[in-house]
């Protein structure tokens, strides 16, 4: 059973360059919606062609969490348990994510979160770690 | 149309593993429900089928009324998740108000015990990568979301729990006959935490139908207890958690509103209700936006045993999805007709309306039937 993995489009390409240099990017139509996962139409106005890539700073806070105890996908058998969030842009945007904490008690609600982008599974992961 | 339709009838297979197809399952499920109905099947002209959940399959509404040797008026299969059943019921009850067909099957089968249940672990949207699969895990984020700003204990979930597995325990029919106590709730191994095992519905074989038709034409065929529909209303969320404004109030809300402005009554009304229970926290939610009680407060409600089958505000009084069936939704519309015909196992005294709610996906969609004598 293979991972299915995000893929490299002419739509995701800037999303994936900004990876490389440790940033994250986010799109933003001129009605003014912001949204994380890419996407060609504002889920708003439904435009294609009114939105622009944004750079986000990183910043972000726990929305909330889950720790998986059971392996849904053997890649993530040897991994368990681990935990899956919901962050919110500084900006705005929300987006799935995993934060990188040594102890899952450390998790709280509303923690200031820095991105943290990772090579895993032979891709960037968009990972958070707790705010220095 | 407030109780101008009717369910004349209604038919189940046995629950568990059976090891059969799905279409011989719906089949069953439908002469049953025939019989209960006291009706012919060639009196039938309309079969709306849910989806089975596990396994895509196309024309599958056509595949079975040529099982069932029908040529229908109206007919097809819906794919809208646990809120299916619902919908096609009220769909079906407005085809027959509008004269486009008289006497309709709803029905739903499945088979995820004993084949494939490989959809309830698939990664959700494009996050695999970051280990986001599983229908439970989705669950479990809104559960914790729900703590985090209700400050609800763990007792408010379990007590959903012991009390649907107290009901499941009572009903000869049950998958899963085994009542718990809360330090057993307590002490049930964590699945994608905050979410224990307990928290989480059955895998479940089975099928199940309903028979409708107009009060009218019950009358005129003696239909032996045909129970009136007198609401419904539905309401989508449809978004990935992360696009959600809120994870802990939903669609439900406006489904719940619908339905009860149809019936023409209001959630204090209701006498017994069996909610959608594949989690526990789609039960505490699902009572905030029905309004049986105020936004954050289903942890005290549920904590006095109200909800118990003995308390003021019984729920899944045949044990749910967490107990009966973890068959998406029909089963508890069986339950809802048999309190208002009074033949429940743990019937509650004079039940006048009885409500069923319905829910999909990740708390995608949602539906609300309000049926009463």
């Amino acid at each position: 059973m293979t991972l299915p993995l995000p893929e490299r489009t002419t739509l995701t390409q800037p999303y994936w360059e900004a990876l490389e240099r440790q940033r994250l990017v986010f799109q933003e139509c001129s009605c003014g919606q912001r949204w994380a996962a890419a996407r060609p139409q504002c889920p708003k106005c439904l435009r294609t062609d009114r939105w622009q890539w944004r750079d986000a700073s990183g910043r972000a806070t726990l929305i909330s969490w889950v720790i998986y105890h059971v392996a849904y996908h053997p890649a993530f058998a040897e991994r368990l348990p681990y935990n899956v969030a919901i962050v919110e842009l500084e900006e705005g945007p929300r987006m799935m994510t995993n934060v990188i904490v040594d102890d899952f008690a450390d998790l709280k609600a509303g923690m200031p979160l820095e991105l943290n982008v990772q090579h895993d599974f032979g891709v960037l992961l968009a990972r958070f770690a707790p705010a220095r | 149309m407030r109780g101008e339709v009717v369910i004349a009838g209604i038919g189940a297979t046995a629950f568990g593993k059976l090891g059969r197809d799905t279409i011989s399952l719906n089949v069953e499920a439908c002469r049953n429900a025939l019989e209960d109905a006291g009706i012919e099947k060639d009196a039938v002209d309309a079969l709306f089928v849910k989806t089975p959940t596990s396994r895509r399959e196309f024309m599958y509404g056509q595949k079975l009324a040529a099982a069932m040797g029908l040529q229908p008026k109206l007919g097809g299969a819906w794919d809208q998740g646990g809120a299916a059943n619902i919908t096609l019921i009220s769909f079906a009850a407005m085809a027959i108000a509008a004269g486009q067909c008289e006497i309709a099957l709803v029905c739903y089968a499945d088979d995820p015990r004993s084949g494939a249940r490989d959809v309830y672990a698939r990664p959700r949207g494009e996050d695999a990568a970051y280990g986001w699969f599983s229908t439970a895990a989705g669950y479990a984020m809104i559960h914790r979301r729900y703590v985090i700003e209700h400050r609800a204990p763990p007792e408010a979930f379990g007590a959903v729990a012991v009390t649907c597995r107290a009901n499941g325990a009572a009903n000869p029919r049950a998958q899963l006959r085994k009542a718990i106590t809360m330090d057993d709730y307590l002490a049930s191994p964590w699945v994608v935490e905050p979410l224990r095992r307990d928290d989480c519905c059955l895998v479940s074989d089975g099928g199940a139908a309903v028979v409708l038709m107009s009060a009218a034409r019950a009358r005129s065929l003696n239909v032996r207890a045909p129970v009136p529909i007198l609401g419904f209303g539905h309401g989508q969320t449809s978004a990935p958690l992360h696009e959600r404004a809120t994870l802990t109030s939903t669609m439900a809300k406006v489904s719940a509103a619908t339905a009860f402005k149809m019936a023409g009554i209001s959630p204090q009304q209701v006498d017994v209700a069996q909610i959608y229970d594949c989690f526990t926290i789609t039960v505490l939610m699902t009572l905030e936006d029905y309004g049986f009680c105020a936004p954050g407060h289903a942890a005290g409600f549920v904590a006095e045993g109200r909800i118990a089958h003995d308390g003021d505000f019984p729920i899944n009084t045949s044990g749910g999805l967490l107990s009966e069936s973890g068959m998406p939704g029909l089963q508890l519309v069986h339950e809802g007709v048999r309190q208002i015909r009074g033949t429940a196992n743990r019937q509650v005294k004079n039940a006048r309306f009885s409500l069923i709610s319905n829910q999909g996906g990740v708390m995608d969609t949602h539906a609300t039937l309000i049926l009463g004598g």
